[in-house]
């Protein structure tokens, strides 16, 4: 009994992803760069229950590292947040280094409303790092909006990679 | 403002001094606000040369075809062919006497615009004459004597005797569209005529240059550029190239002039939310004009400069609302389709042009400016947008890709009649359509 039940809920899971699927043209193209719904507001502050994190890997590279954005959204993804935790680290264990965050985003939509979304974006990133103890002179943002896309071609996959915020250590 | 005023005088003077003869030639004039139902058949056949030479010829015929496609552009006119004409009046005559009006009537035109030129070293006289052919008379008729290279805006200015005394409007031609192209590698503006014609590069940045806008008077052009780094806004005097910069943390762009004044409304981020300001003519701020959490984008004002239409996605998605400045009170407008931008009011006041998301796509809307009557303008795959009224609001201009790369188009305020303005190097997009000064 117990068992049909399990079954019966995965189908439905199974068949609501489905529909979630065909029904949203716009797609999260990969379930880790931009997964579920993130909070409504800008800059969630970290959660208590997630474990800190007080180290940079070694070798952690700002620029390599960007973080992505759901399709019209500037609210911050978990992996988004898990990265900028990353960064925070590294700023700690840098203290001279300072930072540009630069907001884009893809070119649907028009040109206007997306430097204005960039901006946002950029605003999420430096408000979460600044939740996490860096201090707000240490970095600035800057949006490009749609206009310096990394990846040009009108696929989700392209589209989803220039929803992003860069990082440049100045 | 003065002059605006001074035209509006003009023009109230005009129809008091011509209401009678319209009355007398008991002529339809052509109803602005629905003047696509029907095009009037117009004959231009070639002008009468005076001497015949050879090079008069030529040069009367590129302004007999440069009056043709001038008033075909404005889309109230069906331009008939000269093959189809039984009287040529470049053989037999220009004038009333020498027409007979049965000649043209027969062949469909309701309408007969006549030509006699003369081309004497490089000056040129031009005697040009609109023909009503059912009433059997001449309703205009000027003479215009100039250098030949003034020929373009010798023609422009009967056209647009022709449109004022058919429309009662002073029309498009002394117009002009700002837009933006990245054929040298950078978005950079340029500026061009209504039809496209002679378009010149206006800044030279280096650097992603935006969201050109025009003041009333033409002699200011506002924009965002990142010549300096960050997206910044500059108002520059287009007489001597001077300009104001107005740079805040984060964003300073999509600047609009308010109507006949020298302020504009422009979005800025520094307070950390971007909310549309009121900035002087030299870019100093006057007051928030938005108080909303989220974007407020792209100010557009109705032509009494009363209100202002911009984009928000307060509700959680863009849409275009409407704010009356001294209530304070902010309407939605738009209601169906995923994301509408890029609002821009029409100079008539009664509709808003926007930009609408429709799946993949972007497409041309106009709505009431009670929100009443959504209609969709384009439907050519894939990205339409960027609509910008002509000054009279009998035409709209906007990008488009439906050929390749983005171009600028124009189509009537119906949508009908659309059509590739010019084609440059790269892209062109974000156009913004000036005001019409027929003396620049």
């Amino acid at each position: 009994m117990q068992k049909k039940t399990w079954l019966v809920i995965a189908l439905l899971l199974v068949i609501a992803g489905l529909l979630f699927t065909v029904g949203c043209q716009k797609k999260a193209v990969s379930q880790t760069k931009a997964p579920g719904p993130a909070p409504a507001t800008t800059a969630p502050a970290p959660k208590a229950g997630q474990a800190p994190v007080t180290t940079a890997p070694s070798g952690w590279n700002l620029a390599q590292n960007d973080i992505y954005f759901e399709f019209d959204k500037s609210t911050l993804t978990p992996m988004a947040q898990d990265t900028l935790m990353r960064h925070a680290a590294w700023l700690r264990e840098n203290t001279n280094a300072s930072v540009t965050i630069a907001g884009h985003a893809d070119d649907r939509g028009t040109n206007e409303y997306n430097l204005a979304l960039g901006d946002r974006r950029a605003d999420s990133a430096k408000a979460f790092l600044v939740d996490l103890g860096i201090s707000a002179s240490r970095l600035t943002t800057i949006s490009y909006g749609e206009e310096r896309p990394l990846c040009m071609e009108q696929t989700e996959e392209c589209w989803a990679k220039n929803r992003r915020d860069h990082f440049v250590v100045n | 403002m003065r002059r605006s005023t001074i035209s509006l005088y003009i023009l109230i003077l005009s129809v008091i001094l011509f209401a009678p003869a319209v009355c007398r030639a008991e002529y339809d004039v052509i109803d602005i606000t629905k003047p696509f139902l029907r095009k009037i058949p117009l004959a231009v056949p070639s002008f009468k040369s005076a001497i015949g030479s050879g090079e008069e010829k030529q040069s009367s015929q590129t302004a007999a075809d440069f009056l043709s496609e001038s008033l075909d552009f404005t889309g109230y006119f069906k331009i008939l062919d000269r093959g189809s004409f039984l009287f040529d009046p470049a053989r037999n005559g220009v004038t009333l006497t020498d027409l007979n009006f049965q000649n043209w009537t027969v062949v469909g035109a309701e309408l007969l615009v006549t030509g006699y030129y003369s081309l004497n070293g490089d000056n040129i006289t031009i005697e040009l004459r609109l023909f009503d052919t059912f009433k059997a008379r001449r309703v205009l008729g000027k003479k215009y004597t100039g250098k030949l290279s003034n020929q373009r805006s010798i023609i422009l200015r009967f056209c647009t005797d022709v449109i004022k005394y058919l429309t009662g409007s002073a029309g498009i031609f002394g117009s002009q569209i700002a837009f933006v192209s990245n054929g040298t590698g950078n978005k950079e503006i340029y500026i061009c005529a209504f039809d496209g014609y002679n378009p010149r590069r206006l800044t030279t940045n280096n650097a992603i240059t935006l969201f050109p806008a025009w003041s009333s008077d033409s002699k200011w052009l506002a924009f965002t550029s990142y010549k300096d780094g960050n997206p910044d806004l500059y108002i520059r005097d287009l007489a001597n190239a001077r300009e104001s910069k107005l740079s805040k943390q984060g964003i300073n762009i999509t600047p609009a002039w308010a109507p006949g004044k020298f302020e504009l409304a422009a979005t800025l981020s520094f307070s950390g939310d971007q909310e549309i300001y009121l900035l002087t003519g030299s870019g100093k701020i006057i007051k928030r004009l938005t108080k909303s959490r989220g974007i407020d984008v792209t100010p557009t004002w109705s032509p009494d400069g009363k209100k202002i239409a911009f984009v928000s996605n307060r509700a959680g998605s863009a849409q275009v609302y409407i704010k009356e400045l001294a209530s304070g009170r902010v309407n939605r407008l738009t209601y169906e389709g995923q994301k509408n931008t890029q609002p821009s009011w029409s100079p008539r006041g009664d509709k808003i042009a926007y930009t609408s998301q429709i799946g993949g796509e972007h497409h041309i809307f106009t709505i009431g400016s009670d929100g009443q009557n959504p209609v969709q303008l384009t439907y050519e795959p894939r990205d339409n947008e960027a609509p910008t009224w002509s000054p009279d609001g009998s035409l709209i201009a906007f990008s488009s890709d439906r050929e390749g790369p983005t171009r600028i188009y124009v189509m009537t305020a119906f949508g009908t009649d659309q059509r590739r303005l010019l084609a440059l190097a790269g892209k062109q997009t974000n156009p913004k359509w000036s005001m019409n000064h027929l003396n620049n």
